[in-house]
This record gives C-alpha cells, structure tokens and sequence, in this order.
C-alpha cells in the first residue's frame, strides 16, 4: 500500500510513525496562524467527515467568533460501519492528526483541543495517547483525549458537543451551531481527522502543491476504504477526481462480478456496477451527479447477493442506530425497516413498496441531524438501483438472484 | 420581504397534531403523526393562522421564524 500524501512513507500497516519520524520525513510544522485559512480556502479541502463542508470556510467562522476562546474538536468517532479511514490514519499518522489540531487551534485561536475517538477504536487511541506524549508540553497541556460511545450517530457534530458537555453523545436541535456554542459554551470547531491531517500537509507543501494532487478540477487526494467484492480490501488513497473504477483496481480489482457499488456508505447510496465505475470520486462532481462520497466507502456488491436482501439488513441497522429522539426518525425507519424485512425475507405486503417509496422521499429533513435523511437517501437509491429486484420480490415474494443461481 | 417559515423543533415535537389542524394548508401529518410542512415562506393571509398553531402547539415545537435562514 503506497500513500501519495496522507499515506506516504512508511506503510501504514507497520503501526504508528513516531515523532521523530514524522519530522524527519516532513520536516517541522511551519507556524501559521490565521493566514492559514486563506491557504485552505485556496487549496479547496473540503470536509471528510462526510459532508464535504469548505475547511476554510469552517476553520474562519470559528476564528471570527473568537469569543472566550474557541474549542478544537478533533473528530475521529468513526460511526460508519464500513469506514475504516480514520483509524487507520490515526494508528499510523497520529501526529499529522495532531499537526492539524495545532494548527486549527492557532488559526483559530482556540486553548483546548479534544481528541474524540470512538471507544472501540482501540488502536487509534493507544497511538494517539502515545503521540502526545511525544508533543511539545504546551500541547499537551491543551489537549485531551475523550473516548465516544460506539453509535452511529456519535460523530455527528452536535453529538460531539453534547457528550462533551453533558455526557450525553446525541444529536442536539440546531441553532446554535457549534461554531457559534459548543463545548462549554464556546465557539467550536468539529474537525474529522482526516480534513486535520490534509491540513498539515498543505500548512507544509501549499495550497497548489494540494490541488495538483487531484485530478482534473478536483484537488487532492482522499483516503477510500474498499470492501466488499474487491480482491484486497482495506483502506486506499487515491488521487481526487480519479475513478471508482481505478479505486478497485487500486484495490487489487474485482473479486467476484459486481451488481452494485455503495458509494458514501450507510449514509450515500447505491449506484449500479455498470455506471459507478466511470464516477469521479470527488465530492461536488458526485453530488452534481446525485451521488456523494460521504466518508469514502465504496463497498462493491457482487453478483451472487441481492441487493433487496442486503439494503434492508442496512436499512434495519439504520432503524436501530437512530437516537430515538425525534419522531419521524424512531417510527419511520422503524416501519421502513420492517416493510423491507418483509419484501426481502418473510414477504411483502400489498402496500409496502408504494408505502417504501413514498417515505424516501417524506423522511429527509425530518430530524435535528441528518439521521434521517441519510437513511432516507440510502432508501430512495435502493428502490432506484435495485427496482426490478424489488418487484421480483414484490409479486412473487421471492428474490431473483436466489432464483437465478437456482436455475 | 419574504414571509416567515415555520420550523419544527424535531427532539420536543411528539406529534399531538394540533398544528395540522389549525393550518392545513401548510402541515400534513406523516403515517406516525408528525408534521410534514411544506418549506416556503408562510404567504401574508396566513400568517395569523400560522403564528395561532405555534402558540397552540402544547410542546412549544412550533415556530415562526422570521426571514430566510
């Protein structure tokens, strides 16, 4: 495994580069401070957490505030249950983690920096424990490490805020944002890791050495994680812009014929094999197209496994991970998940796949976080990608790949 | 100037539907009984109705915001 940025040097799956190591390779981290915000606005990063926000744009909002002075929140909870990214990136680059949390909290202007890791990512908070002992004292002074709760909705930004606050990672109703009160009541920027790692590089190489590394209009690289019908899952940089086509040759190629790929994950959506492999992975090229990267995931479904069956296993786990805290989100997907047991296991009933589309499209922006609405664009692309499976299953309560293998 | 817009606080909301009935031609119930509102500005002859179905709402979810967010 060869990184081109995040990923260069030594291969990642020899665990945690120590400090020396990092610097000898990158030399130190330059001392920016707010004009490091226009290097990011030039330089295009945008979020990889999953909503692709400008980093800038984020970093600048945070630092206008200013206020009692801002809180940092590195965010490596990574609650998608196909994504592996994060901690791979915190296991084996934790200090280009913590160069980016350094400079965030410079350019912003903020005294304390939270590492939020997930609970049962255990390596990533061993390295991180162990790279910050390796920091300045005055780093580490500022910084400390909190563990989330093992959930999917405990990354999500206002989350964050509350379990810091309250102990409590649920989402929380919007306004305030974080940016304008956030922990303890201060201006807070939510940051994944991954966005914090691009931005020590770009702190040292520039905005245009950033932008280069993409291809075409896209700038940079991203980190993907493969899985599924691949011959080498696991977690890849790749060139923004490049192909999902290259990101499965990059990972070794096809292990078994592909029916679809999920693109973004839990929260993205399903695009036929045929079309997906021409994608571009960039975030505002996918969403002009109606897709999204999300946090990187392209997980290939092969052939031989049907896509109604393994959309409401999803859709299902979806249900169970919202945080039972708005309505719309609790019952609908509740009720979605279980029309979708039934037309892919037990057997549908008269209404449920009019009753499916109907509430793809009534559930989005029915939530204080966009739990439902992620599920709900899962939804719509599995009844789009997967539509005459879904009437096979539908009318004759059977599946058509099962039939298919059987003829 | 644009008319307000109604926001639903999603967390306190519990669906006692009241809203629905006091301003149907902006708030439908969903399957579970939770408001589906349409996302324009509420226009001018509404505005009345719109701001007595806030005040009616017995969980304080319902608001009018003024302008665009």
């Amino acid at each position: 495994m060869t990184g081109l940025s995040l990923l260069s040097g030594p291969d990642p799956r020899a665990g945690m580069e120590t400090a020396a190591a990092h610097l000898s390779r990158l030399g130190p981290l330059p001392s920016a401070g707010t004009e490091l915000i226009d290097l990011l606005d030039r330089s295009d990063l945008r979020g990889r957490g999953g909503a692709a926000f400008p980093v800038g744009r984020k970093w600048r909002s945070v630092a206008e505030r200013g206020g009692s002075g801002p809180v940092v929140l590195v965010n490596g909870a990574e609650g998608e249950p196909l994504s592996r990214k994060d901690r791979v990136l915190m296991e084996a680059r934790p200090h280009l983690v913590l160069d980016g949390a350094a400079l965030a909290a410079r350019a912003t202007g903020a005294g304390e920096v939270v590492l939020y890791v997930g609970a049962e990512h255990a390596g990533a908070v061993s390295a991180l424990r162990r790279a910050l002992a390796e920091r300045p004292e005055a780093e580490r002074r500022s910084t400390r490490i909190a563990t989330a709760p093992a959930r999917y909705v405990s990354g999500e930004e206002t989350a964050a805020v509350h379990f810091l606050n309250e102990g409590v990672a649920l989402p929380t109703s919007l306004p305030p944002r974080p940016y304008e009160r956030g922990a303890d009541g201060r201006p807070t920027l939510v940051q994944n890791v991954e966005s914090l790692a691009h931005a020590a590089m770009i702190a040292r190489h520039g905005d245009r050495w950033f932008r280069d590394l993409g291809r075409g209009e896209a700038a940079g690289t991203a980190l993907l994680t493969l899985s599924g019908a691949v011959a080498v899952p696991g977690v890849l940089e790749v060139a923004q812009g490049s192909t999902v086509g290259e990101a499965v040759t990059g990972g070794g190629g096809l292990g078994a014929p592909a029916r679809a790929v999920l693109l973004g994950g839990y929260f993205g959506g399903w695009v036929a094999a045929e079309q997906a492999w021409g994608l571009p992975l960039d975030a505002p090229a996918l969403r002009d197209r109606g897709h999204s990267l999300g946090c990187g995931v392209v997980a290939v479904l092969p052939e031989h496994r049907c896509g109604v069956v393994e959309s409401a296993r999803i859709i299902t786990y979806l249900a169970e991970q919202s945080a039972r805290q708005c309505g719309p989100c609790v019952f609908g997907l509740r009720a979605a998940a279980a029309a979708m047991h039934r037309l892919a296991v037990t057997g549908a009933e008269p209404d449920d796949l009019e009753r499916l589309r109907r509430w793809s499209g009534e559930l989005s922006g029915r939530g204080a976080c966009h739990h439902p609405d992620g599920a709900a664009g899962f939804l719509l692309s599995a009844l789009r990608v997967f539509d005459e499976e879904f009437l096979h299953h539908h009318r004759r309560g059977g599946c058509s790949v099962r039939a298919r293998e059987a003829a | 100037m644009e008319g307000p817009t109604l926001e639903v606080d999603r967390i306190r909301c519990d669906g006692h539907g009241l809203c629905a009935e006091l301003l149907p031609e902006l708030i439908r119930l969903d399957d579970w009984g939770y408001p589906l509102v349409r996302p324009v500005p509420v226009p001018g002859p509404l505005v009345g109705h719109a701001r007595r179905a806030a005040a009616a709402c017995p969980l304080l979810a319902l608001r009018l915001r003024q302008g665009s967010r």
